[in-house]
């Protein structure tokens, strides 16, 4: 029964957001309240339906219900309660209906707040938001079914990919998709902005939180896969340049140029059109992300199943593109700039310089991910360009980047007077230069690791400088210390909240360097009683043991530290044999640390658990890219929070 | 300005790290020593050799064609086995032989039936293990 109803449903609400982004966008044209308001109801319609679906999806995993072919192909008896929730997204079509599903609520929240403070942006925006729904419904039923019946019906399943087996499965989707689908609603109010004319600031203030929403999923999103692959890969590192980090990381990297860039349109009303051109192109990449890696045109380790489905990306990409350009080509002669560029030595220009940065580093990736397509295309030979060349052309950039980081926000704008520059950056330059003397004496061979350090000191110092500064000016008018900078919090928190980020993504470039310059590892064969050093750390292995567990066996290894910080822990490093994998998964376990990590990979073993072969890792201040991600947490919810009044 | 740097950058990153992918005939026409290659192909059946002690990891990646012997030192890695495909990273060795710096097994969201004989050869495992830590 479950196939029916749902499939049922996906088709109707595809009709439904079909007629709603026609009404809507009619509705827009003619000024006619009723077919908008009829549009709002069609939204309802679908997100309703859509939640229908994603409900049955769900029971249907629950039941075990194998007569659906994608429960069937994701989950099996063995399957426990907790990662059949999970395995409803845990393949293509399942993410597809809860990227639908995500996209269904910000287009009712989008409803809710905005119906009547936007109301001549609002028709248009509705329609842009069903017509991209309308797109992904349109998948759903054609090219990626998820409710396809399987008959005849099977005893068990195959089960969900062992990989997916981890809590990371619920939280990075979950936060990747947010990230992802949250552009449509900037996009949305770009494209209503350029059909009605209205391309001045009124989208862009409206948008801002929208903006910042998805900007911090995506962040969140991208950090959080770090960590799945760190913990659950089992080769020790976060990010590896792999398509599919690629194809999340431009629409990041323009996203957060679009972020900043709009702060000049807001203050100087310039740049319009390139904001525009920004959110249409972060957009475009998140398309093109799904493309590439739904699609199988790039080789991946994360192999998704391939089908028909890049043929739709592809196309509906090319839609969006085409409708975009011609109405930015349209709207032209309004898009024209009204303030110019005083100096040089402005706040301006430390944005512009950190929007071609951000854009360049989007570029390259781009480039280098699409290289192996390219090179065939053009010379008929398969190559490709790995991490060297991603850290090469991107590291000098993200330097760039750290350094506007400090300069951004406390340069003046217009034009920087000598006082201005030397008040703020003397004493920042100076502890950054010292700090890379230090760094240099304490033995830091690196020259990246240095500058990169030595960076991070100086951006965290002109922060200090400026809430010293703001602090000190409050203190003076009579206010207490806590009081006097929580108000100051709270009343810049827009200010302030953009400091906390970029202090988290100073704490993740120190994680960064840190593990990368500073990590190492050994692998080894351990006879049971024998022990290996490394950095300080004795490890011994003590012995093997089987178990049975739900769905799987698995063999653990017993390894004790024996010496190091970590003296006495026991580390249980596993192989995991599951019926569906033909070999076994590792199974990685650590210790984590604010300085390191100790992590134990078990490789090979002999069968009567005689010997193990084992990878020992220690691994520098990766933690502080976790906690990274929390700093840049506190900030963004800061930066959210509705701006006081200065009359309060 | 920064336009051009920028394609300097790009330039000459993928000059230096630009890795060429080829097939075991491919490589076996026109091995060029020191290039970096990524070579993929099927683990011939009966080949492989791991000797724990030494680390040292040795078979022959076979296209159906040519089959290249490959050398590494490290732990065969999740996914990798007889008769499956395997993507290895490194550069041909003036020795006759394919020096791999990194495998990649291939995996996929598809999956095979669960054969009766590999979980006969877990269950057996799990026995030994549980006699030996007795």
């Amino acid at each position: 029964m479950i196939p029916e109803l749902g499939a049922g449903a996906l088709a109707v609400a595809l009709a439904l957001a079909v007629y709603g982004s026609a009404a809507a966008a009619v509705g827009g044209r003619t000024g006619r309240a009723s077919l908008v308001e009829s549009a709002q109801h069609a939204a309802l319609g679908v997100f309703t339906l859509v939640t229908g679906c994603l409900l049955l999806l769900a029971s249907a995993f629950l039941s075990f219900d194998f007569s659906v072919r994608y429960v069937a192909t994701n989950t099996n008896l063995g399957t426990p309660f907790y990662y059949r929730l999970t395995a409803v997204w845990g393949a293509l079509e399942g993410s597809i209906v809860l990227w639908a599903w995500m996209l269904c609520l910000y287009t009712l929240i989008v409803i809710l707040r905005h119906r009547t403070n936007a109301r001549e942006l609002y028709p248009w925006v509705l329609s842009v938001m069903l017509g991209v729904l309308a797109f992904f419904l349109l998948v759903m039923t054609v090219a990626a079914p998820v409710f396809q019946r399987l008959s005849p019906v099977p005893a068990d399943g195959r089960g969900l990919n062992p990989l997916l087996e981890d809590s990371g499965m619920i939280t990075h989707p979950v936060a990747l998709y947010l990230g992802f689908t949250g552009f449509t609603v900037p996009f949305a109010f770009a494209i209503a902005a350029l059909v009605t004319g209205r391309v001045g600031d009124a989208w862009i203030t409206t948008t801002r939180r929208w903006t910042i929403t998805a900007w911090y999923f995506l962040s969140l999103g991208l950090l959080i896969g770090g960590w799945w692959s760190y913990h659950v890969l089992g080769w020790g590192g976060y990010w590896a340049w792999d398509p599919v980090e690629n194809a999340a990381f431009m629409p990041w990297l323009t996203g957060t140029a679009f972020l900043h860039s709009v702060m000049i349109q807001e203050r100087r009303r310039m740049l319009r059109l390139w904001n525009l051109a920004l959110v249409i192109m972060t957009f475009s990449l998140t398309l093109f992300g799904t493309f590439l890696t739904r699609s199988g045109v790039i080789a991946s380790v994360h192999a998704f199943t391939q089908g028909s489905i890049g043929v739709f990306f592809l196309s509906f990409l090319a839609l969006v593109l085409l409708l975009a350009l011609g109405l930015l080509a349209w709207r032209w002669d309004t898009l024209g700039a009204q303030g110019e560029l005083d100096s040089v030595v402005s706040r301006e220009s430390a944005f512009l310089l950190n929007n071609v940065l951000l854009v360049a580093a989007a570029f390259t990736v781009f480039f280098g991910t699409v290289f192996p397509l390219l090179s065939e295309a053009v010379r008929g030979v398969k190559v490709s360009v790995g991490a060297p060349f991603f850290n090469q052309v991107n590291v000098p950039l993200f330097l760039g980047l750290i350094f506007l980081m400090g300069v951004g926000p406390l340069i003046a704008w217009r034009r920087a007077s000598l006082d201005n520059l030397s008040r703020n950056f003397l004493g920042p330059i100076a502890v950054g230069v010292v700090a890379a003397a230090v760094f240099r004496l304490l033995g830091v061979r690196s020259t990246i690791a240095v500058l990169t350090l030595a960076l991070v000191v100086f951006v965290t110092a002109t922060i200090t400088v400026d809430l010293v500064r703001a602090t000190r000016a409050r203190l003076r008018t009579g206010e207490r210390f806590p009081g006097a900078l929580g108000g100051l919090l709270l009343r810049h928190n827009r200010r302030y909240g953009g400091f906390a980020v970029h202090l988290g993504i100073l704490v993740v470039a120190l994680g960064v360097t840190g593990s990368q310059a500073w990590s190492v590892q050994t692998e080894t064969t351990l006879r049971r009683g024998e022990h290996t050093d490394l950095a300080g750390y004795r490890v011994r292995f003590d012995g093997l043991a089987a178990s049975e567990e739900s769905n799987h066996f698995k063999v653990t290894g017993t390894f004790t530290i024996d010496h190091g910080r970590a003296a006495g822990a026991v580390l249980h490093p596993a192989k995991k044999f599951y019926p569906q994998e033909q070999s076994p998964i590792a199974y990685v376990d650590y210790r984590l640390g604010l300085r390191e990590d100790v992590y134990l990979v078990l490789g090979d073993f002999a069968r009567d658990g005689s010997q193990a072969t084992i990878r020992l890792q220690v691994n520098r201040l990766v933690s502080w890219i976790w906690i990274g991600g929390l700093i840049l947490t506190l900030g963004t919810v800061l930066a959210l929070v509705p701006e006081r009044r200065r009359t309060a | 300005m920064i336009a051009a740097a920028l394609a300097y950058m790009i330039y000459a990153g993928v000059t230096q790290s630009a890795v060429y992918f080829v097939t075991p005939s491919e490589l076996g026409a026109t091995p060029v020593a020191g290039k970096a290659y990524r070579l993929g192909g099927m683990v011939e059946r009966g080949s492989l050799r791991w000797e724990p002690h030494t680390l040292s990891l040795t078979f022959a990646l076979s296209d159906g064609r040519a089959a290249v012997p490959v050398r590494h030192k490290g732990a065969p890695p999740d996914l990798f086995g007889e008769g499956r495909g395997a993507v290895v990273e490194g550069s041909w060795s003036p020795e006759g032989y394919f020096r791999a710096t990194h495998i990649m097994a291939k995996h996929s969201e598809e999956y095979k039936a669960p054969h009766d004989t590999s979980q006969a050869g877990v269950r057996e495992l799990m026995r030994t293990l549980s006699g030996a830590d007795r």
